[in-house]
């Protein structure tokens, strides 16, 4: 049972009901978090891979955005407790680039520039749940933002869906990525507060 | 990148507001007694949970403003348009019962064994962790330089500025004042900028460990101008206040 804090009163708005998880509030910002410099990698040289499956995959920038995208509004939760609604993305469907590696991993990895790493099962990256973004309100995902292109898991805490992607790697076991780590959920549930280890 | 697994469960527990210090008209110094707090590491967070009679809860994230060892600390910014803040900036008195998960996080973080030199650089209330790390220098009886890069403001936003108006040898504060400075002010009086960044961070050849904490813009052009200087983007640790009415 929570003590009460003498003369602590409700300030903003309730939440549309069954929209916000526990323990978030909805902000119109775009807050931007990440541990380290923002990277800044040309498209040129750009490349996103899958490692782990019968043969490795690799897309350059051109070949990954001639693949089919798909178009979506989505409401995002950050662990921090911002949440974000009807956000619009454009991306390409993790069943689209999982759909042409041979594999039969459970897990994945994912990685990105600068170092950054986020564990994930393969079945919360299948079923029209998540996507390789490169779009955001219409306009090219800005570098603070993780551009030119990065995860998006919108089902879990926003640190999942991880900015500046490269690549994923199968895993057949779950191992912790970069804030996993530091003591944050192996799965991050948001509707379940899945915040830090043993939520 | 290795980090120190935290796999215990964080469980919340019930803090009572101690002494409370103003440290600007809008910012406001906390400690919290905690019977069972397993002490922290200077740079980690806390996340405050606050109850109204009629059950409602906010929940937020605050950096320890106290080194480890030291009685838990949070200093905390009034944000207008803000739930918890104002709350714990002006309502909150000594005896007050709040609630308390921590610490949280491991990677911005120092320790002595981290080295140094070191470049901390602040934008506005990005100064509390950073303040828990000079204390933990002193402290743990540490010699690692430090340049400590602060920008406020006005003089009169410049948080702990009578601690830091006599830091411990081997600190150096420089200021700028972003947008009033008292007259005479001899320091810098704008933005960090690149130029200002070569004045004052440790060349990237003394291998300097940079901790960076403020507003995102703050945080973006000063990361973005210690990697322009050379800083290898895994020595720049960075932590970064939204503007999310916290």
């Amino acid at each position: 049972m929570s003590p009460v804090s003498r003369g602590f009163r409700r300030k903003r708005e309730a939440a549309p009901a069954g929209r916000v998880p526990p323990g978030q509030y909805v902000t119109k910002d775009f807050p931007v978090l990440s541990a380290g410099p923002t990277p800044h990698t040309p498209l040129s040289t750009w490349t996103f891979s899958i490692d782990g499956g019968r043969e490795p995959m690799s897309w350059t920038w051109e070949e990954f955005r001639a693949l089919p995208a798909e178009t979506l509004t989505t409401d995002i939760h950050c662990v921090t407790r911002w949440s974000k609604l009807d956000t619009a993305w454009q991306g390409v469907s993790l069943d689209v680039l999982l759909g042409m590696v041979d594999y039969d991993a459970r897990y994945v990895l994912a990685f990105s520039d600068g170092g950054y790493t986020t564990n994930l099962p393969v079945a919360d990256l299948l079923g029209g749940k998540a996507w390789v973004a490169f779009d955001y309100e219409g306009a090219p995902l800005g570098a603070e933002h993780g551009g030119p292109a990065r995860l998006l898991v919108p089902h879990l805490y926003f640190w999942k869906s991880a900015k500046w992607v490269r690549g994923l790697q199968l895993r057949d076991t779950d191992v912790p990525g970069f804030w996993e780590n530091y003591g944050y959920n192996m799965y991050g549930d948001p509707w379940r507060e899945q915040r830090y280890a043993g939520d | 990148m290795a980090g120190t697994a935290v796999r215990g469960r964080l469980s919340w527990q019930t803090a009572t507001v101690g002494p409370v210090t103003d440290e600007t008209a809008k910012v406001r110094t906390l400690r919290l007694e905690v019977p069972d707090w397993p002490g922290h590491r200077a740079g980690q967070h806390v996340d405050i949970r606050l109850t109204a009679d009629d059950g409602y809860q906010a929940e937020r994230a605050y950096s320890i403003a106290s080194a480890p060892g030291e009685p838990l600390a949070i200093t905390v910014e009034r944000l207008d348009d803000g739930e918890v803040s104002p709350y714990l900036t002006e309502d909150a008195r000594t005896g007050d019962q709040l609630e308390v998960r921590g610490p949280i996080g491991g990677y911005f973080v120092w320790e002595e064994d981290s080295g140094g030199p070191l470049l901390l650089a602040a934008g506005g209330s990005g100064i509390v962790p950073l303040r828990a790390i000079v204390r933990e220098r002193s402290r743990a009886g540490s010699s690692v330089p430090v340049r400590l890069l602060y920008s406020s403001r006005s003089w009169e936003d410049v948080i702990y500025s009578s601690e830091f108006g006599l830091p411990p040898g081997g600190v150096e504060v420089i200021y700028t004042l972003t947008r009033s400075q008292p007259r005479m002010w001899q320091g810098y009086a704008r933005r960090v900028d690149n130029q200002m960044l070569a004045e004052v961070a440790w060349p990237a050849s003394e291998r300097p460990l940079a901790y960076v904490c403020g507003p995102t813009s703050f945080v973006e052009s000063v990361a973005a101008g210690l990697v322009g200087l050379g800083y290898p983007a895994g020595r720049v640790k960075t932590e970064r206040f939204g503007a999310t009415g916290q």
